[in-house]
């Protein structure tokens, strides 16, 4: 938990630890949204199940409304029809957000270089991870998730 | 050419001089007709009680591109009750293709005539709904000929580069 100084010597130390807190807090209580539309679902599966567990870093909670989620995991390739309904989805989702592109097809469209798939999420929506592989593997999906919880704690977390 | 299917015998029967082409190999039957026989055709092959293709398991089409005529309508037909299997194409051509619709001998003909026109832009004529399936309503053209470019994107939203 970091304690560094941040605005003015008066208020500094006092934000900047509550600006930590809130960072460990959030960090350890991500509610994701799944959003499942192909084969990488079931990796996802996998990953949620009990052999990886993911819960065990208060990152496996998933809620499928967008109001009750603040982490969008997409999972799966996604086509232009359906690039609508994520757009609606992440805007629905309440601030604070982030975004896991999980696997190739959200990542870059993978393979399908064609007239039906977007070419990567980050064309329609902004992505804070990017999990590679064809379908990743679970160690990877977990890497993500902590690289995710890093960013959490490190980035400014104000209580606007 | 072993012709001795009786489906090949019986539409070669009824159809002798209209039938473009027929052959039965590794006891798969293929007949080519053209387009005005084909509802004829169709209704013989679901009525006469010794043929009896109950389902139609699938429509599609072929886009030959430089040959004329340019696509071809293929059917897929199967008899649960004979275990017979029948292919069966049918040229169309021109800068409408059209065929007629097949749905009220088969109602699954609904969604794959849709499917073909969707995809290849081949209309039905007489299909009770004929409209896109797979894309969406404001998509222009039709992807799976080979003349559409197959890169190119029409999104729904705005992509960021």
């Amino acid at each position: 938990m970091g304690l560094d100084f941040k605005g003015s010597p008066e208020t500094g130390f006092f934000t900047s630890k509550l600006d930590a807190v809130i960072g460990w807090s959030r960090k350890y209580s991500i509610f994701q949204y799944p959003f499942v539309t192909a084969c990488c679902g079931m990796e996802y599966m996998a990953t949620s199940c009990a052999h990886y567990d993911v819960d065990r870093f208060g990152a496996g909670l998933p809620r499928f409304s967008p109001r009750q989620a603040d982490v969008l995991f997409v999972v799966g390739t996604i086509n232009q029809k359906m690039a609508p309904v994520l757009v609606h989805i992440y805007e629905q989702m309440c601030a604070p957000k982030w975004v896991i592109a999980f696997g190739v097809c959200t990542c870059t469209g993978g393979f399908y270089d064609n007239y039906a798939v977007v070419r990567g999420i980050d064309h329609v929506i902004p992505v804070d991870i990017y999990i590679p592989g064809c379908p990743p593997r679970p160690e990877t999906v977990i890497n993500g998730l902590m690289l995710l919880q890093e960013k959490i704690q490190n980035q400014p977390n104000e209580i606007a | 050419m072993a012709e001795d299917s009786i489906t090949l015998k019986k539409l070669r029967e009824q159809f002798g001089d209209s039938i473009i082409e027929s052959h039965s190999r590794l006891g798969q039957d293929t007949a080519i007709l053209p387009k005005k026989v084909l509802l004829e055709a169709a209704r013989m092959l679901k009525e006469d009680p010794t043929l009896d293709y109950n389902f139609l398991m699938d429509v599609t089409a072929v886009d030959h591109f430089k040959r004329r005529p340019r696509f071809e309508v293929v059917y897929h037909f199967y008899s649960l009750n004979h275990n017979h299997r029948l292919r069966l194409k049918v040229p169309v051509g021109g800068e409408s293709p059209e065929v007629p619709t097949l749905t009220g001998l088969w109602p699954s003909a609904n969604w794959y005539e849709r499917e073909v026109w969707d995809m290849f832009g081949i209309s039905f004529q007489g299909h009770p709904d004929l409209r896109r399936i797979l894309m969406y309503e404001s998509f222009e053209g039709h992807p799976l000929r080979k003349d559409y470019p197959f890169d190119k994107r029409q999104p729904l939203v705005g992509e960021t580069e």
